[in-house]
């Protein structure tokens, strides 16, 4: 293609981190008479603008218009398309920016943990976020979410340079510890655990966090040695066709958040006769108040791989895509070194285990955006599109990635397969309810004395798990729960014998969504935490479509009137216009985002979280 | 083959697997064209591009053959070598609809892939990928301009390409076909007319006793039973004096020809120079009488024939200014003071009078053309939808009409060969903003349009000592000029560029070479060589 640029130059060192996500054995020797750079070839370079934009975000600590002008000429990539992708993300920087960058959460959990003082903390001493520091070697940003809400406080690190460590993060934070990392200390190991099942007395019916504590996940052979790739054999022995039946047999509903029976997506890959055919792994996990994937991701990482290699025997499937969050660095080094080794091992490639099929896994790092999450977009994204929805129909398995049929699922979905795959998908079925099969991981954070990620069968009550976390802190009394993330329900304290499962919460008006629970004491300021649940969402909104870009604005303005001060003229009113606005952003927006927008805030509203007396 | 037109549409464009682009940078010099190209490779198809220079075409390109400048036939003969010798030859095709396969086949088996590497700069898997990705197509179109027909074997070329449509059967079926692309909306309509020395309107033969007599019986006149001299051999009869009188229309040969000093020098010999334009062109102020012509574009009622042979309706919306006139007022006004009254026909009469002598555009009434939005030819009645693609007759079976005969072609390197005293090769073309030598485009103004500049690759200018932005002597075998060069990255080291969009300020056709192919008159402005050299340092500047 025959690109426009403006007119800068990439450094030496953008333009080597620019060629690092390139085979260098693919360059033309005899370029003067010979040049491959059409349409195909750009269609066909375009997933390596995500990679090479994290090369230089990582070589320089941002990316400037020469080094978007090298990645153009190299990608065939539009200039005003790459611009439009390297701005679409949170963690990319298109104006110079410090080599070291702290986000710091100041979401729901960690705003309960102190997050508010930490960020006045930096204002005062460095600056409003944004601001370099008096070297210029670093600066601070606010962040949504980090996911690492049983830990809370935390900061995420973004390191850039060459001498750079890679990108990490810490949990529970304090300010002394941000502001000597962002003078160039190195990052501490975390201390605490995740999982309070597995530590101190384990308890036995742990199915999905088994190897959680007991196999180092950084080594294939204390996996295997855990019972790792058992089912991998066992499903070679079953035939793909068998291992769909045992897994619609299972019952199985997906995990993210929309509950699609796994079983029905499987089969109608399976049977379409296109190909090639792609297995998705959504690791982009990044619902407020949800962790239950990344600790999966950190601790027992090879069962991932595992699981995706059987979705792709099953499917016929010979490529496999991870796109794992931005914000989870150890994530990705753990999966990383777990796809690595079992290419090694034989694992993955073209003749995995010598059992005569092919399989592959390419890593993909996301690079902050809640709404990748949503399958489609995570598609675009992987692609090197801007991450925005796509219309739906054509649904993932006809019409997913690259165009072409797909599985997609979440890592806690697909780490099930494996269970049912050797146990068979009607034991698998005997567990948890008759409409929520299997156990299920909960996220359980905010007030309670042992926040961590639990594992329940499905049946368990919102009453039982809190119990189960050690019951609200301090003894202190249960306000309200936030259920199924920011695009969940709170509900009060009256539903705490309401069965977790699909069916139980659906009776109450709320959902499951990723398994997020997180509790509130009396003393939560729940009109800011709902505010910041409003401002989430007007944030990432991707803008593609009016409803959820407009809507999620108007909601934000809505409820800082409705917080300001007593002198409000009509709630009734307000309280109409709300509704309104959530019934357009439910009926016409084009995804998940936009639909779900309003349901926190709704039921915050109408439990009276806004009455009352005027803000002290 | 017959009729001179592209043989497909754009809509057999949109729905081919590849297309070949040789000779041709479509997306500055055939934009509307391109345009269509480009629904096609959106829609997956596969575009090899042929072209000494890396265009903005080829960097749209599968693959981008860049080939020495005058190499094409040793390339054609290669890539038909190949097909055959993988075989991926249409035989039924070639069996039923052709004839001198054998001889074309001999001919061609010294053209190995190794051979046309040498000749021509590129490398042999290039070449092999070419011809296995259009034979392997289930339809293909080869497309070319005057980077095939601005040389001195331009009808060689040409035939090397039929070859490979004729070896590949990638003619005469919906989505495949052959098109010389045309750089105006209405060169294709000028043909179809009888603007051309041996052919009346319809593409029907001079020399045609019978379709002569068609004509002088509608005409009531009699027309010369011998074709006409071509645009190169009316300057030869110049040189000789037989030709003493000049009638130009919408032409501007003072700058477009080869060689421009001669050609200057035989305008001005002329007895007689008539020149009727809408500019007032060099050619125009060497000339004895001008007639302002009106634009036929707004400013008159008729019709216009694109590339793909669609013939449309063009309407008047405005009265020409000051003393301009409609070119068939002109004429008829002409034929008058030569004593025949043709009266003061509508466009519209004039084109029934054509349609009852040329078979192809029989159906095309106003009518019709209006209600269907143009017809491509051939349209022989008032019934038939006209044809989005010719040469259909090829795939009947038995074939209608005679069979297309292969041609047995050889490389001749360009006339103007490259020495040790001109050791540089110059090839001209064109840029997206301008149009031949400017008299259309020039008087607008454009924000990507600059001073006309020698363009070289920056290894060159580093070889040779020449800066980005400096002025050099250049100099054929004909002529010096002075001019600004200009680093690009899309020549390779000896191939140099320029355009003739500004002959005012760069007289760049005192450069090329007249040197034609007798059979279409072309010059070969496509191959010059030439040295550069650096100007005496200047006394007094800089400091």
């Amino acid at each position: 293609m025959d690109l426009k640029l403006l007119p800068a130059e990439a450094s030496p060192e953008e333009r080597a981190a620019v060629a690092s996500v390139f085979d260098s054995s693919s360059e033309a020797s005899n370029a003067d008479r010979v040049a491959r750079e059409g349409l195909n070839e750009a269609k066909a370079r375009r997933h390596l603008l995500l990679p090479a934009l994290h090369a230089v975000q990582k070589a320089v600590g941002w990316i400037s218009q020469g080094a978007l002008n090298e990645i153009c000429c190299r990608l065939i990539v539009p200039p005003a398309e790459a611009y439009g992708v390297a701005s679409f993300y949170a963690m990319f920087s298109t104006v110079a920016r410090a080599p070291r960058v702290a986000h710091v959460c100041d979401d729901i959990a960690c705003k309960l943990a102190g997050a508010d003082a930490i960020c006045a903390t930096l204002e005062r001493t460095i600056g409003p976020p944004g601001t370099s520091s008096a070297d210029g070697q670093a600066t601070w940003l606010r962040s949504p979410c980090l996911g690492l809400c049983e830990r809370s406080p935390a900061a995420l690190f973004q390191l850039a340079g060459s001498e750079s460590a890679d990108d990490d993060t810490i949990a529970p934070a304090t300010i002394d510890e941000i502001e000597q990392i962002l003078n160039g200390a190195t990052v501490p190991a975390p201390a605490v655990g995740s999982t309070p099942q597995t530590s101190g007395t384990r308890e036995p019916e742990l199915r999905l966090l088994r190897r959680v504590g007991v196999a180092d996940p950084t080594s294939l052979s204390a996996y295997r040695a855990a019972g790792g790739y058992d089912a991998l054999a066992r499903a070679v022995q079953m035939g793909p066709a068998q291992v769909i039946a045992e897994v619609s047999a299972s019952e199985l509903q997906g995990r993210g958040g929309a509950a699609f029976p796994t079983g029905r997506k499987w089969d109608a890959v399976a049977k379409t006769a296109e190909t090639p055919r792609y297995v998705v792994c959504n690791a982009d996990e990044s619902e407020p108040g949800t962790f239950k994937d990344r600790v999966l991701m950190e601790e027992d990482p090879f069962a991932t791989v595992e699981s995706m290699t059987v979705a792709g025997f099953a499917v016929s499937a010979a490529h496999g895509y991870l796109y794992v969050r931005g914000e989870y660095p150890l994530a990705t080094a753990r999966l990383e070194g777990a796809i690595r080794q079992c290419r090694a091992d034989g694992l993955l490639g073209a003749d995995v285990m010598g059992k005569g099929f092919a399989f592959d896994i390419e890593l993909r790092r996301g690079a902050g955006a809640y709404i990748c999450g949503e399958e489609t977009a995570l598609f675009n994204s992987i692609e090197g599109f801007r991450g925005e929805p796509r219309n739906k129909p054509p649904f993932p398995v006809e019409k997913g990635l690259f165009g072409k049929p797909t599985v997609i699922n979440n890592v806690e979905t697909l780490a099930n397969v494996l269970d049912i795959v050797l146990e068979g998908g009607a034991a698998f079925a005997g567990v948890g309810t008759e409409q929520s099969t299997g156990s299920k991981l909960f996220c359980v954070s905010g007030s309670v004395e042992r926040p961590g990620l639990y594992e329940v069968a499905f049946g368990t009550t919102l009453g039982g798990l809190i119990d189960l976390a050690g019951g609200v802190r301090d003894g202190g009394g249960l306000a309200t729960v936030l259920l199924g993330g920011a695009a969940g329900t709170f509900v009060s304290p009256e539903h705490l014998d309401t069965p977790l499962t699909f069916e139980g919460t659906r009776a109450i008006g709320a959902s499951l969504g990723s398994g997020v629970v997180m509790a509130f004491d009396e003393s939560a300021d729940m009109r800011d935490i709902v505010l910041r649940i409003a401002a989430f969402f007007r944030d990432e909104s991707c803008g593609q479509c009016v409803p959820c870009r407009v809507g999620t604005v108007r909601q934000e303005e809505l409820l800082r009137r409705l917080a300001r001060d007593g002198a409000r003229p009509s709630p009734a009113a307000e309280a109409d216009l709300l509704d309104e606005l959530a019934r357009v952003m439910r009926d016409a927006s084009i995804c998940g985002l936009g639909h779900t927008a309003a349901n926190a805030v709704q039921s915050a509203v109408s439990m009276g979280v806004f009455e009352g007396t005027e803000r002290e | 083959m017959g009729a001179g037109g592209g043989t497909s549409s754009y809509t057999d464009l949109h729905r081919t697997d590849v297309v070949i682009l040789w000779g041709s940078n479509a997306r500055e010099t055939h934009p509307i064209f391109f345009h269509h190209l480009l629904k096609a490779l959106h829609s997956g198809a596969r575009l090899y591009a042929v072209d000494p220079r890396r265009t903005s075409s080829a960097r749209w390109a599968d693959v981008w053959l860049g080939l020495d400048v005058g190499t094409d036939i040793a390339l054609a003969n290669a890539v038909g070598r190949e097909i055959i010798a993988a075989g991926l030859v249409n035989q039924e095709f070639v069996d039923q609809a052709t004839s001198g396969f054998d001889e074309y086949r001999a001919a061609v088996e010294p053209y190995t892939l190794e051979r046309a590497e040498r000749i021509t700069g590129v490398p042999r898997d290039a070449i092999r990928s070419l011809a296995h990705a259009y034979a392997g197509a289930k339809s293909a179109q080869l497309c070319w301009t005057l980077g095939i027909t601005e040389h001195h074997n331009a009808v060689d070329n040409v035939l090397a390409l039929i070859n490979l449509a004729l070896l590949t059967g990638h003619v005469g079926r919906p989505g495949s076909g052959m098109n010389p692309l045309r750089g105006q909306n209405n060169v294709q309509g000028g043909g179809d007319m009888g603007a051309l020395p041996n052919k009346l309107p319809g593409f029907q033969d001079v020399e045609d006793d019978e379709l002569r007599a068609k004509f002088e019986r509608a005409w009531d006149c009699t027309i010369p039973p011998k074709n006409g001299w071509h645009l190169t051999q009316m300057f030869e009869a110049m040189e000789r004096r037989d030709l003493r009188g000049l009638y130009v229309i919408g032409e501007n040969p003072a700058q477009s020809e080869a060689d421009a000093d001669h050609t200057n020098r035989m305008l001005q010999g002329l007895d007689h120079l008539i020149v009727q334009d809408i500019f007032l062109t060099k050619t125009a102020e060497l000339a004895d009488v001008v007639l302002p012509a009106a634009a036929g574009w707004a400013e008159a009622e008729g019709t216009v024939t694109s590339s793909e042979r669609r013939v449309q309706r063009v309407r008047k919306a405005l009265d020409p200014p000051g003393e301009a006139r409609d070119d068939v007022d002109i004429l008829c006004e002409l034929a008058k003071r030569f004593g025949h009254d043709w009266g003061q026909p509508a466009a519209e009469e004039i084109w029934d009078e054509l349609r009852g002598l040329s078979p192809m555009h029989g159906g095309m009434s106003y009518a019709r053309l209006e209600a269907l939005g143009g017809i491509q030819w051939p349209c022989p009645d008032e019934d038939h939808p006209g044809s989005t693609y010719l040469h259909g007759r090829l795939w009947k079976r038995p074939i209608e009409g005679r069979v297309a005969p292969f041609s047995v072609v050889e490389d001749v390197p360009p006339a103007d060969g490259l020495t040790d005293e001109y050791p540089v090769r110059l090839t001209t073309g064109r840029r997206l903003d301008s149009y031949n030598t400017g008299v259309q485009s020039g008087g607008f103004a454009s924000p990507i349009r600059r001073p006309e500049t020698l363009d070289i690759c920056e290894a060159d200018g580093r070889r040779w000592g020449i800066a980005d932005g400096e002025r050099v002597r250049v100099q054929s075998r004909r002529s010096a000029i002075e001019m600004t060069v200009r680093y690009v990255d899309n020549l390779r080291p000896g191939l140099t560029f320029t355009t003739f969009h500004f002959p005012d300020e760069v007289e760049t056709n005192k450069l090329t070479n007249p040197a034609w192919d007798q059979r279409s008159g072309t010059a070969e402005f496509k191959a010059a060589a030439i040295r550069i050299e650096k100007l005496e340092a200047a006394v007094g500047v800089g400091g």
